[in-house]
């Protein structure tokens, strides 16, 4: 919506000679923070460097060597899997809770409020918290957390449903509460089941929600990395013949951070060269889907 | 439909399903609770006996009272006080900063409106689809060459990086209030800075508790950014040092991990019992970031 431009001079003009006040602060920091980091991260992804000050620009050989890494791809499909079922899973088990907590039910308030308090833990926390329990439950059958793949897998989807539930409930409660009530009564004056209402006039109606959690949920799982780094940290480790070895329950993250930061020094070109990769994932998944599921809804 | 329910029993079928409904609800939520109560049990309970009865009560052998929490004090060879402050002294100046600095800017890109404005805030909005990772290396290069790798000043990182969502947030808002009240006070001798600090400023409350709440859940949790820009020896946060539990020690106390995990969720929660409202406000005007 375009909205009325100020018509006084009297008013524009001033609030121009106090730019630098008002906008300077934020945009130096924005520089600092984002934009020169930004521009550096893409320019030394096509370098060889150990330290900034020594970067040698060799091209698109580094992402050559990023592509072709096996645990850069691992990583990759393991994200991948990862973020589709956890999506699914979240949003399912959100739209469920959200859906009988605003069915006038006693109790709602607290349920709602217990429900989002996971939110507010941090990752790295969570991921103690929970390798504690899955540790606890399986020590049982003398196994661990971080001898499975699967049960890392598993556990992880566990941990984040557990926390991302309440938050993609609110979201969907906030939905559902705008949905007219006129549209609801006169279904049930029509004679539609509870069923029917739900399937034909309250999911199309919410679509805006479901498009905000998908797109949420989605760009989680892909961007996660406390809770992977606490809970599993990758292992357990395949070797590989060649003596590197696969972590295998390593998402793209902390696939990237250990590039960087991990025992060979030598590669952060090929590091950086990921990160933008990732990047580029990660932006464009948002975009596609964001403008897959606007189509959809209901336009008012 | 060839017989409908008289109106007394479906109004009676209905109760009984949300008293159903409520009754399962709630066992959910005692399930949902469980891992924070093994928390509390374990931080009780003697290092041993954690792995194998993690969910057992601490009861004879296995109490451990308080030496868990002593242990943790000075667990790492870090007191845990300094982490508690650190935390507390970054998320409290970062989100001040951000709020100050990023409604100023908002408030200025909205009503002045020029290319280099829509390039800024084009910018801003950019900057919120980009991950961490992406910029995690030059940042921290940045960072410590600027001097930037202190708690005092670490805020300053946490601004740049964090300012798109809240940018965005503002100058939404800014642009939702009518101009003809900031009009009427510069006809009545309001220059900027009184026009922003008396009369715009009160205005944007609303979405100054909304973008202060987001940023309070993101830098109090944040892990990587402090742990790549702090010097790790001399400055850690609460997650950085629940981190390095692990890491210092060959064998970790699970006990005293416990009790330290304990003790830095019990702020979080009593933060958000005491303003449980906001954050939800919050958290469902933030999820338009997208």
């Amino acid at each position: 919506m375009e909205k009325r431009k100020p018509k006084l001079k009297i008013f524009k003009n001033p609030i121009r000679r106090w730019g630098w006040l008002f906008l300077g602060p934020m945009a130096a920091a924005f520089i600092i923070g984002f934009v020169w980091p930004f521009i550096q991260g893409i320019y030394l992804s096509m370098c060889q460097f150990k330290t900034i000050s020594n970067a040698k620009f060799i091209g698109f050989s580094n992402y050559v060597k990023a592509i072709t890494d096996p645990s850069f791809l691992h990583s990759f499909w393991y994200t991948a899997l990862f973020a589709i079922v956890s999506l699914v899973l979240i949003n399912v088990l959100a739209f469920t809770v959200a859906y009988f907590l605003t069915q006038g039910i006693k109790g709602s308030n607290l349920f709602r409020t217990v429900f989002f308090m996971p939110n507010l833990i941090g990752g790295i926390v969570l991921g103690y918290i929970w390798s504690m329990i899955f540790d606890g439950i399986l020590s049982h059958f003398g196994t661990s957390i971080l001898m499975d793949s699967t049960f890392g897998f598993w556990g992880l989807i566990i941990l984040m449903c557990w926390q991302q539930v309440g938050y993609m409930m609110i979201i969907y409660i906030a939905g559902l509460q705008a949905v007219p009530e006129d549209i609801l009564e006169a279904a049930k004056i029509d004679g539609a089941t509870k069923t029917q209402t739900l399937f034909r006039v309250i999911i199309p109606n919410v679509m805006p929600s479901i498009t905000i959690c998908t797109f949420l949920s989605l760009t989680n799982g892909f961007k996660l990395f406390d809770q992977n780094l606490a809970l599993t940290g990758g292992q357990p480790f395949i070797i590989q013949p060649d003596g590197s070895s696969i972590k295998t329950t390593e998402m793209l993250a902390l696939n990237i951070f250990n590039t960087f930061y991990g025992s060979n020094s030598a590669s952060s070109g090929q590091a950086q060269a990921k990160a933008v990769l990732f990047f580029i994932l990660v932006a464009s998944i948002g975009l596609i889907q964001l403008g897959i599921t606007r189509k959809r809804e209901v336009q008012q | 439909m060839s017989r409908l329910p008289s109106k007394e029993q479906s109004l009676a079928a209905e109760k009984r399903r949300k008293t159903i409904l409520s009754v399962v609800l709630a066992c959910v939520c005692i399930i949902y609770v469980l891992p924070v109560l093994s928390v509390v049990i374990n931080s009780f309970k003697l290092n041993t006996f954690v792995k194998t009865d993690t969910f057992a009560l601490p009861t004879g052998d296995m109490w451990a009272g308080f030496n868990n929490f002593i242990k943790g004090m000075t667990f790492g060879n870090y007191p845990f006080v300094r982490s508690v402050l650190f935390s507390l002294l970054i998320t409290v100046v970062s989100t001040f900063l951000i709020l100050l600095f990023t409604s100023m800017a908002a408030w200025y890109i909205a009503r002045v409106n020029s290319l280099f404005c829509k390039i800024f805030y084009f910018l801003c909005v950019f900057s919120m689809v980009v991950p961490f990772q992406m910029v995690m290396y030059p940042l921290s290069k940045t960072a410590d060459s600027l001097h930037l790798n202190t708690p005092w000043t670490i805020p300053i990182v946490y601004l740049g990086f964090g300012a798109g969502l809240a940018i965005f947030m503002f100058v939404g808002f800014v642009k939702s209030i009518p101009i003809s009240i900031e009009e009427a006070a510069s006809i009545d001798g309001c220059g900027p800075i009184k026009t922003y600090f008396q009369v715009v400023l009160p205005m944007l409350r609303p979405t100054m508790i909304s973008v202060g709440i987001l940023e309070i859940m993101w830098v109090w949790n944040d892990y990587l950014l402090p742990y790549l820009v702090l010097d790790i020896n001399e400055y850690r946060t609460i997650p950085i040092h629940i981190q390095y539990l692990k890491g210092s020690y060959g064998t970790v106390d699970l006990g005293a991990t416990m009790a330290l995990i304990l003790l830095s969720i019990i702020p979080v929660i009593v933060f958000y019992l005491i303003c449980q409202k906001y954050i939800i406000k919050g958290v469902a005007a933030g999820a338009v970031k997208g």
